[in-house]
C-alpha cells in the first residue's frame, strides 16, 4: 500500500476501497459492503461513486522498482491485480478430471463413510420419501389418463423425485421457487394436494389457474410457487429480480430457481448468472441435469465439463450433487440457501441425474435412445430406493408402511381424477378476466358482444360450457 | 422590469384570444404572459420519476447509463445521487437479462421502471415483456401481477439510421396484456408517467428522443406531485369542425402545425393527442369524426398493421355513415430507415403531407 493519507474518517474509507481493490476483489459493492459492516451509518451513496472509478485506474505499485524481477511486477487493470507471465500459456478448454460429484448414499442406499451431510428428522425422512412416493404414483396415473384420452397432455418428473422433493425439503416455505415445469414435487411438499393438481391438468372451474394454462403449469401464490411459463429459462431472470427484491426487503429467504441442461444455452441463462453475481443477489439456480433435452444429448448441448463449470466464469460458488441422492441433495440445498441468505450471494448446484419418462406425452424416446439405457437408469439408479433403503435401515420405514402408502396414495389420485374430469370447467367471464387489473372497457364490451351473440344464436354455443 | 412584463401579458392575453383553444405549440407558448411556467419534457420525466421514488419506496430505476452517467438521454439525472445504488441500478449490458430481472422483481413485490436506450433495443427483451409481463396476469388467474413500467425513447431521431429509429407502438399495442402510452407534451409526459408508475399493470412507456428538450407550458396542477392522467383518454389538442387528424408523440406538433396551415385557407382541423395507444380511446376519436365527417391519422411507424390502421378500422367500424371521404393514413415510408438527411426526410412525415392529406379530405385538392 503506497498510498499514505492523513487519517480522517472520509479519507481512511478511501484508503479501505483501495486496500479492497488492490486485494482484487474489484467489485464497488465489495468494498461499499466493507464499509457497511464497519459503519452502518455511513452513506454507500457517496462512497459508491469513488470506488467504481477507483477500480478503472491503473496503478503500478510503487514500491516495486525498476531493477526488480520482471516476474514479480504486477499491474493494476480495470477488474484489479494481474499478474504477468513471459510464458505464452493457454488454459485448457478441460481440466484433467472432472468436478467430483457430492454423494452420500452409495448405490445401494448405504450411509458412506466419513460424509458429510445435513442430518434429517425421523418426521422429515419419512415425508421426503412418502412424496416421491407420491409423486412418482401421481405421474403414472396421470401419463396413463393421456394417454387415454382424458388428459390432453402430460410430462412426467420420473427419476427426478429425489432432485423435487429434497431440495423442497431444505427449504422454507418464504423462499420464492421459480420452476421450470418438471418440479411439481416441489408444490407437492409444500401442500399443493393430488386435487389440485387434477384440477389443473383438466382446466376446470376449481383449478386456481381458471383453466388459462396446458396441463403440468401449476402455480400457487400460496405456497410461493411462480405460475409455470413454458418459455425456456426465462425464469432465470426473473428469479434473480425476486432475489434482489428480497434482499431490498431484508427478507429471511432466498429466490430458488430450477432448469434443465438444455435451459443453460439460453441466453438468459448468461444473463442472469451473471447479472446476479453483480448484484450479489440471494438466489440458487438448481441445474437439473438429466442428460437430455427433448432428443437432444448433453454432448450435443455443451463441451463443458456440466454446469457445474460455468459457476465460476460468472463468479458464483457452485457444486455438482448426485441428484439421485436425496441425502446428498438435501445437504447440498440447505448448506448452499444459508450461504446464499446470509452472504447475499448466487449458488449454482448441478444435480446429475436422468431423465427416466419420456420428455412429454408428445415425445417417444425410444426413437432417439435405447430402451436397455431408460431400464437401467429406472432399476439400478432408482432414487426412490436409494432413500428407502436408508430409511429403512435407520427403523424409520417398513414394507408394510411401504404397501399402505402406494395402496392409499393410489385411491387418492384415481378419486383426485374422477372428481377432477367431472367438474365443470370455469365459465364465459374467465376468459376475459386477469387480462388487467380492471377489466378495461373494451374487453368488458367484447363479453358484452359474446353473450348477445350466444343469445341470439344458442345452437352455436356448446351446451356443456357454463356461461 | 415590471413594465416589459406588463406589456408581455397584454401581447399575450391579444394572442390568446385568436389562438383561443390553441395549446402547446410553441409560438402560443412564447407569447403567454408570465405566471405560464414552462418545462421541457426531459425535466418533466425526471420530476415524474423522482417524486413517484418519493412517494413509494418500492419504485426503483433500472437500466443501462441510468445512474453514474446521470442517464443516455439525462432523463434520470440527481437520481442516483437522490436515492442511491439500490434504487437507481445500472445494469450490464443486457437488455434479456435486466428486463427479465425487473420482471422478476415486479413478481415479488417492486416496482420496476425499467429504461431502454432504445426501444429498438427492447426487440432483444421482447419475450420477457410479453411472455414474462403482458400475460402473466391472466396465465396465472391473477395470482401474479406485473406493476412494471419500460420507458425510453422510441421511432425516429435524427440520423441515427434504420436499427435506431423503429417505431415500437404496433407492436406492443397488440398485445393483450399491455399498456401503451406515448406522451407528447410535458403535461403529457408528467402526468402519464406518474400514472404508468403507480399501474398495477405493465406499461410500455414510448417517448420521443427529439421531444425531450423541447418546452411546453406547463399548470400549476401539473406541477403537483399528485398530478396524474388518466390511461385511456385521448386529448383534443385543438378544437376544430372541418376534419379530424388523430396522432400521437412528435407527430402531434406536427398536426398542430399543419392545423395552423390548414386554418390559413379556412379548413378548421381538429387535432387529437392520443397519449394512449392501448387502450385506444375510440370513443372520443369517433366523436370527432361525427362531428368533422373526415379522417386523416399520423404516425411516423411503418404502415401496414401501423396504429392508424387500427384507428381507421375503428372509425370506419362504428362510424362509417357519419364519413364524407375516405380516411386517410400518413405513416413513414416502408423502408428500413435510411441515414442520409434528405432521405430521412422523405421518409418522415412532413407537415405538408398532413397538410395534403387533410386538403385531399377536404376536396380541395386531388
Amino acid at each position: 500500500m503506497a498510498l499514505r493519507l492523513r487519517s480522517s474518517t472520509s479519507k481512511s474509507n478511501f484508503l479501505n476501497i483501495l486496500r479492497y481493490n488492490n486485494l482484487g476483489f474489484g467489485t464497488a459493492s465489495h468494498a461499499a459492503r466493507h464499509l457497511r459492516t464497519h459503519d452502518p451509518t455511513l452513506l454507500r451513496v457517496s462512497q459508491n461513486p469513488i470506488s467504481r472509478f477507483c477500480n478503472t485506474m491503473a496503478e503500478k505499485l510503487s514500491s516495486v522498482g525498476e531493477n526488480e524481477d520482471a516476474n514479480a511486477q504486477v499491474m493494476d487493470f480495470p477488474g484489479g491485480k494481474v499478474a504477468f507471465t513471459p510464458e505464452i500459456q493457454f488454459i485448457s478448454e478441460s481440466s484433467k478430471e472432472r468436478v467430483p460429484c457430492y454423494r452420500v448414499l452409495d448405490d445401494n442406499g448405504q450411509l458412506i463413510t466419513n460424509s458429510h451431510f445435513v442430518q434429517v428428522s425421523e418426521e422429515v425422512a419419512v415425508k421426503m420419501y412418502s412424496d416421491m412416493v407420491t409423486l412418482q404414483i401421481m405421474d403414472n396415473i396421470f401419463y396413463e389418463a393421456q394417454r387415454q384420452g382424458r388428459l390432453s397432455f402430460y410430462a412426467t418428473t420420473i427419476g427426478e423425485e429425489a432432485i423435487n422433493i429434497a431440495s423442497a425439503a431444505a427449504l422454507s416455505p418464504q423462499d420464492v421457487i421459480f420452476p421450470q415445469y418438471r418440479e411439481p414435487g416441489v408444490l407437492l411438499w409444500r401442500g399443493f394436494t393430488l386435487q389440485e393438481f387434477a384440477n389443473q391438468c383438466f382446466g376446470n372451474k376449481s383449478d386456481n389457474g381458471k383453466g388459462r394454462q396446458m396441463p403440468v403449469h401449476y402455480g400457487s401464490n400460496k405456497l410461493n410457487y411462480f405460475t409455470v411459463s413454458a418459455t425456456i429459462a426465462t425464469q432465470l431472470p426473473n428469479a434473480v429480480g425476486a432475489a434482489y427484491s428480497l434482499k431490498m426487503d431484508k427478507k429471511d429467504a432466498c429466490a430458488v430457481t430450477y432448469f434443465g441442461d438444455g435451459g443453460s444455452s439460453e441466453g438468459d441463462f448468461h444473463a442472469a448468472l451473471n447479472f446476479a453475481a453483480v448484484m450479489e443477489a440471494p438466489v440458487l439456480f438448481i441445474c437439473r441435469n438429466n442428460g437430455w433435452a427433448i432428443s437432444t444429448p448433453t454432448s450435443d448441448q455443451f463441451r463443458s465439463d456440466g454446469l457445474v463449470v460455468k459457476g465460476r466464469a460468472y463468479g458464483i460458488r457452485s457444486i455438482r450433487v448426485d441428484g439421485n441422492d436425496a441425502l446428498a441433495m438435501y445437504s447440498a440445498v440447505h448448506t448452499a440457501r444459508e450461504m446464499a441468505i446470509s452472504e447475499e450471494r448466487p449458488i449454482l448446484i448441478e444435480a446429475l441425474t436422468y431423465r427416466v419418462g419420456h420428455h412429454s406425452t408428445s415425445d417417444d424416446s425410444t426413437r432417439y435412445r435405447s430402451a436397455d439405457e431408460i431400464e437401467w437408469w429406472n432399476k439400478a439408479r432408482n432414487p426412490l430406493s436409494r432413500f428407502r433403503t436408508w430409511i429403512e435401515s435407520s427403523g424409520w420405514w417398513s414394507d408394510e408402511e411401504e404397501s399402505d402408502l402406494r395402496s392409499r396414495v393410489k385411491k387418492e389420485m384415481l378419486e383426485a381424477l374422477r372428481v377432477a374430469e367431472k367438474t365443470e370447467k370455469p365459465n364465459l367471464e374467465n376468459m376475459f378476466s386477469d387480462v388487467y387489473d380492471v377489466p378495461p372497457l373494451n374487453l368488458r364490451e367484447q363479453e358484452r358482444q359474446v353473450r348477445q351473440t350466444i343469445k341470439s344464436h344458442p345452437q352455436d354455443y356448446p351446451s356443456d360450457v357454463p356461461l | 422590469m415590471l413594465g416589459i412584463l406588463r406589456q408581455r401579458a397584454i401581447d399575450g392575453g391579444l394572442a390568446a384570444s385568436t389562438l383561443r383553444r390553441t395549446r402547446s405549440a410553441l409560438v402560443s407558448a412564447r407569447s403567454y404572459a408570465a405566471g405560464a411556467k414552462e418545462m421541457t419534457v426531459r425535466d418533466a420525466l425526471n420530476s415524474a420519476i423522482d417524486e413517484e421514488m418519493s412517494a413509494d419506496p418500492k419504485v426503483f430505476v433500472m437500466g443501462e447509463e441510468v445512474g453514474q452517467y446521470q442517464g443516455a438521454y439525462k432523463i434520470t439525472k440527481g437520481l442516483l445521487e437522490k436515492y442511491g445504488p439500490e434504487r437507481v441500478y445500472d445494469t450490464p449490458i443486457t437488455e434479456a437479462g435486466f428486463t427479465g430481472i425487473g420482471v422478476g422483481a415486479a413478481y415479488a413485490g417492486l416496482k420496476p421502471v425499467v429504461e431502454f436506450m432504445t426501444f429498438n433495443f427492447s426487440m432483444q427483451a421482447i419475450d420477457h415483456i410479453i411472455n414474462s409481463a403482458a400475460k402473466s396476469n391472466y396465465m396465472s388467474a391473477g395470482q401474479i401481477n406485473v406493476p412494471i413500467v419500460f420507458r425510453g425513447p422510441n421511432g425516429a431521431a435524427a440520423g441515427v439510421g434504420a436499427q435506431h429509429s423503429q417505431c415500437y407502438a404496433a407492436w406492443y399495442a397488440s398485445v393483450p396484456g399491455l399498456k401503451v402510452l406515448a406522451p407528447y407534451s410535458a403535461e403529457d409526459a408528467r402526468g402519464l408517467l406518474k400514472a404508468a408508475i403507480r399501474d398495477p399493470d405493465p406499461v410500455v412507456f414510448l417517448e420521443n428522443e427529439l421531444l425531450y428538450g423541447e418546452s411546453f407550458p406547463i399548470s400549476e396542477e401539473a406541477l403537483d406531485s399528485s398530478f396524474c392522467l388518466p390511461i385511456g383518454k385521448a386529448k383534443i389538442e385543438r378544437e376544430g369542425k372541418d376534419v379530424t387528424i388523430v396522432t400521437f408523440s412528435k407527430m402531434v406538433g406536427f398536426a398542430l402545425k399543419a392545423a395552423e396551415k390548414l386554418a390559413e385557407e379556412g379548413i378548421s382541423a381538429e387535432v387529437i393527442n392520443l397519449r394512449s395507444i392501448r387502450p385506444l380511446d375510440r370513443a372520443t376519436i369517433n366523436a370527432s369524426v361525427r362531428k368533422t365527417s373526415r379522417l386523416v391519422t399520423v404516425e411516423e411507424g411503418f404502415p401496414q398493421h401501423g396504429v392508424c390502421a387500427e384507428i381507421c378500422a375503428s372509425v370506419v367500424e362504428e362510424s362509417f355513415s357519419y364519413l364524407d371521404a375516405p380516411v386517410e393514413r400518413i405513416a413513414g415510408a416502408d423502408v428500413p430507415m435510411p441515414y442520409a438527411a434528405n432521405l430521412e426526410r422523405l421518409a418522415l412525415p412532413q407537415v405538408e403531407d398532413i397538410v395534403r392529406a387533410a386538403k385531399r379530405a377536404c376536396y380541395r385538392s386531388k
